[in-house]
C-alpha cells in the first residue's frame, strides 16, 4: 500500500503499481478528473499539476517519485476558484473548449511564483503547453492580467 | 422573419421527465440525474407534467421561474451552449441569470444535431427565436387571462409580464400554471422582437461552462463515468482494412488490474463508422488497459491498403491533377484560349494528410442491456463527447442490431472536434466490447492512437494554368484538383472528389474571367478519409489564392489590387448557372455577394496599412488572401518576418470577417483568433506520411502544434456590422489564412511555397 498526498490530505492507494504515472492514479483512482491527458510524453502540457509548487507532468511523473511530496491539483489550487490565474482567465473569457486550460493555468501558476513579473519573451518559454483551439494571445493576456493582480 | 429551415411546429405538450432540470446553472448533469428523466423521454414525448411549462422543445419554465433552455448543439469550443440559448433568452424576455442549460440527448425530433459544417446559428437562429416568442406570447396570453385584460396590452420584460395601462406585472414562475392551460399558438401568430430590441443577441456573455472549466469540474468524454466501468484501450489494424492473424494475450493478461482481452472483428465494405477491429484490453483503470495493450503479441494480416505510401502517392496525385479531368464548371472555351496564348503560366500546389489531433482524444463510455429472460439487447446508454448524438444513435443502434431508439446518447463537453468526433467509430467500439463483457466499458484513445487511426484529411494535388493577356490578366484559367474523395468512407468506389468537395474553394471560383474549367482528376483513397475544419477550403484555397498571388507578381502588380480587378464588378454569382450547391442554403437568404467579399478585403488592407508594406525591409512581408466559405466572407493579411537563417516569426495578423447577424461576438472573434491559429499549425508544420499503409507520425513530438512561442503574435479582428443572415464562422476563418501566409512569405524571401507544410522547406535568404 502506498500513502500519496494531493491538496493537502493523505490517501492510501490499494493496488496501484509503484510504476503507474501520477496522471492516472489521479484520475482513475482517486477521482481527480480536473486533470488531463493529452500525449502521455510530456509534449503538451494536459496533465500538469504541481509537486511542492513546482509545474510538473504528471502523465511522465511516477507514483514512486512522489514519496512524501506534496501533489497539488487544479482541484486545490484555489478552494472556489479565486486564484489569480482563474479569476484572470474568466475576466477574459479565455477558454474555447476547455480541456488544456486546467493544464495551462496550472502551468502559469507555477510560472507566476518564480517569476511575477513574466515579459512575452518568459512567457514563450515557459507556457509550452498545446492548445489546439487556438487560445495562446488569450492565454498570453491573463497572465498579464494575474501577475498585475498579485504584484498588487 | 423569414424560416431558412424546416422547422417542427413546436409540441404542444411535453414532459418535465423529457427535460429535467440541470441542478446548476452551467453545469453539465451526467449519469443518473439527466439520464433518469432523457430516458423516459426516448419512448414518451407527450406524457404531461404536473410542474413545468414546456410548450416547445427547447424551453420550460418551472414554477419558481427557472427557465431550462436546451442545448441541443454539442459544444466543442465555439460558445453554442451558450450562444443559442442566448437567442431563446432574448425573444422570450428572460432574465440571462435565471437561464439554466440543459445539454439535450441524440434526439431526432430536436432537429439537425450534427455540430458541424459551421451550421449551428444559420440553422438553429430562426428555430431558438420561435420557442422563445412561443413561450412568450402564452405567459402574455396567460397573464391577459388572469387580469382579463387584451393579450396585446401585456408584454414580457426581465422575466415578468407587465400590463401596458396599469402597474400590474407578475413574474413568469406565477404564469406557469395558467399558460400550461393554453394552446400553443401557430407560428404564424408569432411575433418576433425588433432587433433594435434585442438585449442578448449580439451582445457579448461568459460563456456558461466558464466556471467548471477554470475549476476542473468540466465533464469531458474522457472524464465520463458509469457505475462498475471497465477502462478498455485498444489495440487496432496499424493498416486500415487489416485484420488480426493471430494473437497472444498471456503477457497482456498477466499485468494487475487487466480483466479481459477481446477481439474486435474488423469491418466489411466501406469503412463508415464502423469499428475498425483490433484487440481490447479492458482493466480497471485506464493505465492498466494501456500496459495490456503494450504487451500483446499481435500478427497481423495487414490487408488491401499494406502498399500506400505517400511519397509516392502524391506523385500519382500530380499526374492526375495534370491530366485532363471531369469538367465540374465551364465558362468559355478554357481549352482553346490556352492553346492559343503565347503568355501562359501554370503552377502545381499540393497539401498532405492532416490529422484532427484535438486535445482530448476520442472517448466514450456505453452500457449495453440485456434481457436476462431471453438474452437480446435492450437498450444502449452511452456518454460520448460527440459532435452528432443522432449518428452515435445511427451507428451503435446498427453494430448492436437494435433501433435507433434504444440507444441513449448522452453528451459531454468535448475537449475540440475540429469534425472527428462527428465520426461515432470509438462510440461503436465501447458498446460492442460493453455487450460482450456484460457491464460498462470506457473506450479511450491514446495519442498514438488518434493519430494512427484518424478519418484523415485527404493528401491532395492541385493543378492551375492561365492565359494571360496583355494587361497582365488571366483570360482563361485552368483549375483541377485530385485527391481521396470523403465519399470512399461511405461508399469503397468512390474515387473522384465529390461535387460538394469541390464546391469549397474549387468549383465556386469568384473571379470575373471569360474563360474558365474547373475539374477534378480520380484519385484512390488507402485511409478513412473525413471532414477537418474548413474541409477542402484547406488544398483549395491555397492553390488558387497562391496562384493569383503569382500572377500578380508576373504582372508586376500590387496583389491587393490584382485580386479586386480579378474579383470583377460587385455582383451576385449565378449559383444555378454554375451548378453550385451553396450548401443548399437559398441564394435569396446566402447570395455568393462578390461586393460583400472585396468589401472584407478593402476592410483588412485598410486595417493592415497594406500600403505602407513597401517600407518593409527584406526579410519582412506581407501577403493577402480572401475567401467565401461557408457562407461567410474572410479577407486575411498576414505579416511575417523571416530570419536570414530561415526562421520565420509571424508578428501580425489581420481578419476581417462578414459572417452576417452574429448572435456573440467574442466567440466569433475567439473562433476567427483559434482558426488563424490552426491554419498556421496545418500550413507550417501539418504533415501525415504513410510508409506502407501505416502513418508514421505518431504523437505531439513528430506531429507538430504551434505553441505560444510561434503563434502570431498579434490577431487583430475587424468583424463587419451586417443584418444579413447569419452564415458560418467556426470554419470560415481558416480558408484564406494559409495562402496568405505563404504569399507573405514570398513577399519577404521571394520563395513561393507550392508544397506545403513550410517547414519542408528552407527559408534563409541572403
Amino acid at each position: 500500500m502506498t500513502a500519496i498526498r494531493v491538496n493537502g490530505k493523505t490517501h492510501e492507494l490499494q493496488d496501484v503499481s509503484e510504476e503507474t504515472p501520477l496522471l492516472w492514479v489521479l484520475r482513475d483512482h482517486l477521482g481527480l478528473t480536473g486533470t488531463k491527458y493529452g500525449c502521455g510524453i510530456s509534449e503538451c502540457g494536459a496533465c500538469t499539476v504541481h509537486v511542492d509548487g513546482q509545474a510538473v507532468q504528471s502523465c511522465v511523473t511516477l507514483l514512486s517519485e512522489i514519496g512524501d511530496s506534496e501533489v497539488t491539483t487544479i482541484e486545490g489550487l484555489s478552494e472556489d476558484g479565486s486564484h489569480p490565474v482563474q479569476k484572470a482567465w474568466k475576466e477574459l473569457n479565455v477558454p474555447q473548449c476547455g480541456y488544456c486550460q486546467v493544464g495551462q493555468l496550472m502551468m502559469a501558476a507555477a510560472m507566476l511564483k518564480s517569476t511575477p513579473n513574466p515579459s512575452d519573451d518568459d512567457i514563450d518559454a515557459e507556457m509550452w503547453n498545446i492548445c489546439r483551439c487556438g487560445t495562446y494571445p488569450r492565454i498570453r493576456a491573463a497572465i498579464k492580467a494575474a501577475a498585475k493582480e498579485m504584484n498588487q | 422573419m423569414k424560416t431558412n429551415v424546416d422547422c417542427p411546429e413546436p409540441a404542444s405538450r411535453y414532459s418535465r421527465r423529457t427535460f429535467i432540470k440541470a441542478a446548476s446553472a452551467g453545469s453539465l448533469v451526467l449519469m443518473g440525474r439527466m439520464a433518469r428523466g432523457q430516458e423516459a423521454g426516448l419512448t414518451n414525448a407527450a406524457e404531461t407534467d404536473v410542474d413545468s411549462f414546456a410548450p416547445d422543445y427547447f424551453v420550460a419554465i418551472a414554477p419558481d421561474g427557472t427557465v431550462t433552455c436546451l442545448a441541443h448543439r454539442s459544444e466543442m469550443g465555439t460558445g453554442i451552449r451558450t450562444g443559442l440559448p442566448r437567442v431563446i433568452a432574448d425573444e422570450l424576455g428572460a432574465d440571462w441569470q435565471r437561464v439554466e442549460i440543459q445539454q439535450a440527448i441524440g434526439d431526432k425530433r430536436l432537429g439537425d444535431q450534427n455540430t458541424d459544417g459551421s451550421n449551428s446559428i444559420r440553422f438553429f437562429f430562426d428555430r431558438m427565436r420561435i420557442a422563445g416568442a412561443t413561450a412568450r406570447t402564452m405567459l402574455e396570453q396567460a397573464a391577459a387571462k388572469k387580469w382579463g385584460v387584451p393579450a396585446k396590452d401585456c408584454y414580457a420584460e426581465m422575466h415578468q409580464v407587465k400590463h401596458r395601462n396599469s402597474n400590474r406585472m407578475l413574474g413568469f414562475g406565477d404564469l406557469v400554471a395558467t399558460a400550461k392551460t393554453l394552446a400553443v399558438p401557430p407560428q404564424s401568430e408569432l411575433q418576433f422582437k425588433p432587433r433594435s430590441q434585442w438585449k442578448y443577441i449580439g451582445k457579448d456573455a461568459p460563456i456558461v461552462d466558464l466556471d467548471d472549466i477554470v475549476t476542473g469540474k468540466a465533464v469531458f468524454g474522457i472524464d465520463a463515468r458509469m457505475d462498475n466501468q471497465l477502462f478498455a484501450v485498444i489495440a487496432r489494424p496499424p493498416v486500415v482494412g487489416g485484420k488480426v492473424e493471430k494473437v497472444n494475450s498471456a503477457a497482456a493478461k498477466k499485468i494487475p488490474g487487466v480483466v479481459e482481452v477481446v477481439q474486435i472483428p474488423g469491418f466489411e465494405g466501406a469503412p463508415l463508422f464502423q469499428a475498425l477491429g483490433g484487440v481490447a484490453v479492458c482493466a480497471t483503470s485506464t493505465w492498466a488497459a494501456w500496459q495490456g495493450r503494450d504487451a500483446l503479441e499481435i500478427q497481423w494480416d495487414d490487408g488491401p491498403n499494406a502498399d500506400y505510401n505517400t511519397a509516392e502517392f502524391a506523385k500519382l496525385l500530380t499526374q492526375s491533377a495534370r491530366k485532363p479531368g471531369q469538367v465540374l464548371r465551364a465558362v468559355g472555351n478554357t481549352k482553346r484560349e490556352l492553346a492559343q496564348s503565347e503568355n501562359r503560366f501554370s503552377a502545381d500546389y499540393s497539401v498532405p494528410h492532416l490529422s484532427h489531433a484535438p486535445m482530448e482524444p476520442t472517448c466514450a463510455v456505453a452500457d449495453v442491456q440485456v434481457d436476462a429472460t431471453n438474452g437480446k439487447i435492450t437498450r444502449c446508454h452511452i456518454l460520448a463527447a460527440t459532435q452528432n448524438p443522432q449518428a452515435v444513435q445511427e451507428a451503435v443502434g446498427a453494430a448492436l442490431g437494435i433501433e435507433q431508439g434504444e440507444v441513449l446518447v448522452n453528451v459531454t463537453l468535448l475537449g475540440s472536434g475540429f469534425g472527428r468526433k462527428s465520426k461515432p467509430d470509438y462510440c461503436v467500439e465501447a458498446a460492442l466490447l460493453s455487450r460482450q463483457l456484460a457491464r460498462p466499458v470506457h473506450v479511450t484513445w491514446t495519442r498514438e492512437d488518434d493519430l494512427q487511426h484518424d478519418y484523415y484529411h485527404a493528401i491532395s494535388a492541385m493543378h492551375l494554368e492561365a492565359a494571360i493577356d496583355s494587361q497582365g490578366m488571366p483570360k482563361a484559367w485552368l483549375q483541377r484538383a485530385a485527391y481521396p474523395t470523403i465519399d470512399s468512407t461511405f461508399n469503397a468506389a468512390s474515387d473522384v472528389p465529390a461535387a460538394w468537395e469541390a464546391e469549397m474553394g474549387h468549383t465556386d471560383l469568384p473571379f470575373d474571367i471569360p474563360n474558365m474549367s474547373l475539374e477534378v482528376g480520380s484519385a484512390k483513397s488507402h485511409v478513412r478519409i473525413g471532414w477537418l475544419r474548413s474541409v477542402c477550403h484547406i488544398q483549395q484555397n491555397f492553390a488558387v489564392s497562391s496562384f493569383a498571388d503569382e500572377l500578380a507578381h508576373l504582372a508586376d502588380e500590387d496583389p491587393f489590387q490584382y485580386l479586386l480587378k480579378l474579383l470583377g464588378p460587385d455582383r451576385h454569382m449565378d449559383l444555378k448557372a454554375a451548378n453550385l450547391a451553396n450548401r443548399g442554403a437559398s441564394e435569396e437568404d446566402y447570395p455568393c455577394d462578390i461586393g460583400r467579399l472585396k468589401n472584407v478585403l478593402r476592410r483588412v488592407a485598410k486595417d493592415s496599412n497594406w500600403n505602407g508594406r513597401s517600407e518593409l525591409p527584406k526579410g519582412r512581408g506581407m501577403g493577402i488572401a480572401c475567401a467565401r466559405s461557408f457562407l461567410g466572407y474572410t479577407g486575411h493579411v498576414v505579416e511575417v518576418s523571416v530570419d536570414r537563417d530561415g526562421t520565420l516569426h509571424i508578428p501580425n495578423v489581420w481578419v476581417s470577417l462578414d459572417a452576417g447577424t452574429i448572435v456573440c461576438p467574442d466567440r466569433v472573434r475567439a473562433q476567427v483568433e483559434g482558426a488563424a491559429i490552426m491554419a498556421t499549425t496545418q500550413a507550417r508544420y501539418g504533415k501525415i506520411t504513410f510508409t506502407n499503409g501505416r502513418a508514421d507520425q505518431t504523437n505531439y513530438d513528430s506531429y507538430q502544434m504551434v505553441k505560444m512561442a510561434d503563434t502570431p503574435k498579434n490577431i487583430h479582428i475587424d468583424v463587419v456590422d451586417s443584418e444579413a443572415a447569419p452564415a458560418g464562422v467556426g470554419e470560415t476563418g481558416i480558408a484564406s489564412y494559409a495562402p496568405a501566409l505563404c504569399n507573405a512569405i514570398f513577399a519577404a524571401t521571394g520563395k513561393r511555397i507550392r508544397d506545403l507544410p513550410i517547414a519542408d522547406h528552407d527559408l534563409s535568404w541572403a
